[in-house]
């Protein structure tokens, strides 16, 4: 028996981290009409992780959940591909704040009786690094959040956590929730076959009425803006030419 | 009218200086208060650090032996109990604030604002989201709190020109024991200046090449005063540690000079940089996007470049 049974890992469906997004003329929102999507970097890590657990051994079943329209199925499938085992959709027609998907991200633990939940720290769109740390609130639990190094000992994970100050070292007791870090793995290449076998794997669809979850909208969107545009600079031809140019500007 | 409770970042020592740029960011909208909550083992030298910023009104000192170190599932629940006399809870945007706030905001079942980077008005705020690609305008409901991270690299700290009264809070709330503290690593540093309040940072790249050339960077940056900083890719090849990385999910700095080299600056570095008072990019690849937000562009050989420019600077 081992100490997890399920592995819940959550997929967001984002914009292509090499894609350079922009607001729309008219400030409506970004302009993202025919840009490739993909999975967010930062769970694609989590998921990786989550496998190399059951590998070890050390945990049954992986299970990827998505909050989203039917299109974010293709995420679904990549974690399919990947190596997760089943798929949940949570259907909805629009975005919701964290708080809200923290809460159906709670449902989905409930309902599948996960120990473990691993997920990206923040999605590479909003930015908002916060739904992991509201999940693991809601839940009671513990949060091991910018983990870069994982181990389990029976019932007590013990995660090495990116800080500002360098690496801390924290242990939590399971259930709990892991945010990953850039630094925790680099996550496996899907091969063909995988894609294929992937098609074969259940994946289920709720919806928020189903996990009894309420959406809730509490910060209203006044307007979306390009950033300040920095200046254009000059080159300078050699280290004298930098050396003076700085001098001028008082810097050194 | 908004009551702003701020909470503090700190090593047992010192006070972080994102808790006085968050005590900057609640000064640019009315408020009948701004206190700060110190949360420590023995918080003395913290709380009267706290109680000089100039705009503070007051500072809740709670000494726990829990809070010896610093766990957003144990501290949570304390500023929870705080909460209720304040309409706002602030924290600063560092891996402190950011493991923090939510945990807060969920606990208070409210939504929680990351990364203010100006306040128009006591409920309006601009954050900026898809790797700083644009600037969100949001409007937070009067009716509950707004919890919320504050960009540390958008606010001056405020000075220590204040003198506001300290009181004591016992703890009331039921702390957990499933998150236990082990340690704390770090091996950078070296006696420089700390990235996120530096004057001056150089950062290395990719194209510094290996962990043995990174000595190239720190010898500029002393030649400086400077802190150092690196790309992810330097970081993730093992050039230099995480605690270095600058950009949309390391640090976001705003240093007066910021020297980048062998950095071809992809959109998620440039995020971090972007409030820098002066960029200079030294890289062989004239075409590198860093060059577009440079100030001042060299294109060079970074090894036949930096110690030309650690030698002009000779002294």
């Amino acid at each position: 028996m081992t100490a997890i049974n399920t592995i819940l890992v959550p997929l967001k469906r984002v914009v292509d981290a090499n894609v350079r997004v922009r607001v729309k003329p008219d400030g409506s929102g970004m302009a993202l009409d025919g840009v490739k999507m993909s999975i967010n970097p930062f769970d694609e890590i989590a998921l990786e992780e989550a496998l190399r657990i059951r590998e070890r051994g050390e945990a049954e079943e992986i299970v990827v959940a998505t909050i989203g329209a039917q299109v974010c199925t293709q995420q679904l499938r990549g974690g399919l591909a990947m190596g997760a085992d089943r798929a949940i959709l949570v259907e909805v027609g629009r975005e919701l704040e964290p708080l809200t998907v923290a809460r159906t991200l709670l449902a989905l633990v409930q309902r599948e009786d996960s120990q473990l939940v691993i997920m990206g720290k923040q999605a590479i769109d909003g930015d908002n690094n916060q739904t992991g740390q509201m999940l693991a609130a809601l839940w009671g639990r513990p949060q091991a959040t910018f983990a870069s190094h994982l181990r389990f000992n029976g019932g007590v994970a013990t995660a090495m956590r990116e800080v500002d100050a360098g690496l801390e070292v924290i242990e939590v007791d399971l259930p709990a929730v892991v945010t990953t870090d850039l630094r925790l793995n680099e996550p496996r290449y899907t091969k063909l076959p995988d894609i294929l076998k992937a098609k074969k794997k259940p994946l289920e669809t709720v919806t928020l009425d189903q996990l009894n979850v309420e959406p809730e909208t509490q910060f209203q969107v006044l307007g979306i803006e390009p950033p300040a545009q920095r200046p254009r600079g000059v080159k300078v031809g050699n280290v004298d030419e930098l050396v003076q140019a700085l001098r001028q500007k008082e810097l050194i | 009218m908004a009551r702003v409770l701020i909470v503090a970042e700190h090593d047992g020592q010192s006070l972080n200086p994102g808790t006085a740029k968050c005590v900057s960011c609640a000064r640019t909208f009315e408020t009948s208060a701004i206190d700060i909550a110190v949360l420590a083992g023995d918080g003395g030298a913290v709380a009267a650090q706290a109680a000089a910023l100039a705009g503070v009104t007051g500072v809740i000192r709670v000494d726990h032996p829990a809070n010896e170190s610093a766990l957003a599932a144990v501290a949570a629940p304390q500023i929870c109990e705080l909460a209720s006399d304040y309409t706002h809870v602030f924290g600063p945007s560092t891996t402190f604030g950011k493991d923090l706030m939510p945990r807060v905001a969920a606990l208070l079942g409210v939504g929680q604002l990351s990364d203010i980077m100006s306040a128009e008005g006591a409920w309006r705020f601009k954050r900026p989201f898809y790797a700083g690609n644009a600037i969100l305008t949001v409007e937070a409901p009067q009716d509950r709190p707004v919890v919320a991270t504050v960009r540390t690299a958008s606010y001056q700290a405020a000075e220590s020109t204040g003198k506001a009264p300290i009181r004591e809070h016992a703890v009331d709330a039921a702390l957990p024991a499933h998150t236990r503290f082990i340690e704390t690593r770090s091996d950078s540093g070296g006696g420089r200046p700390d990235l996120q309040t530096a004057a001056c940072v150089v950062s290395g790249g990719r194209g510094v090449g290996s962990k043995e050339n990174f000595e190239l960077i720190y010898r500029l940056a002393d030649k400086l005063g400077a802190a150092v900083g690196a790309s992810r890719a330097a970081v993730d090849s093992g050039y230099a540690g995480n605690e270095l990385q600058v950009g949309q999910t390391g640090k976001i700095i705003a240093p007066q000079l910021y020297v980048a080299v062998g950095i071809s600056g992809a959109i998620q570095h440039l995020t971090g940089i972007k409030d820098a008072g002066v960029i200079v990019a030294i890289n062989t690849d004239a075409e590198a996007p860093l060059f577009e937000v440079a100030d001042i562009g060299l294109v060079a050989d970074l090894f036949a470049a930096v110690p030309e420019l650690i030698e002009a600077l000779g002294g």
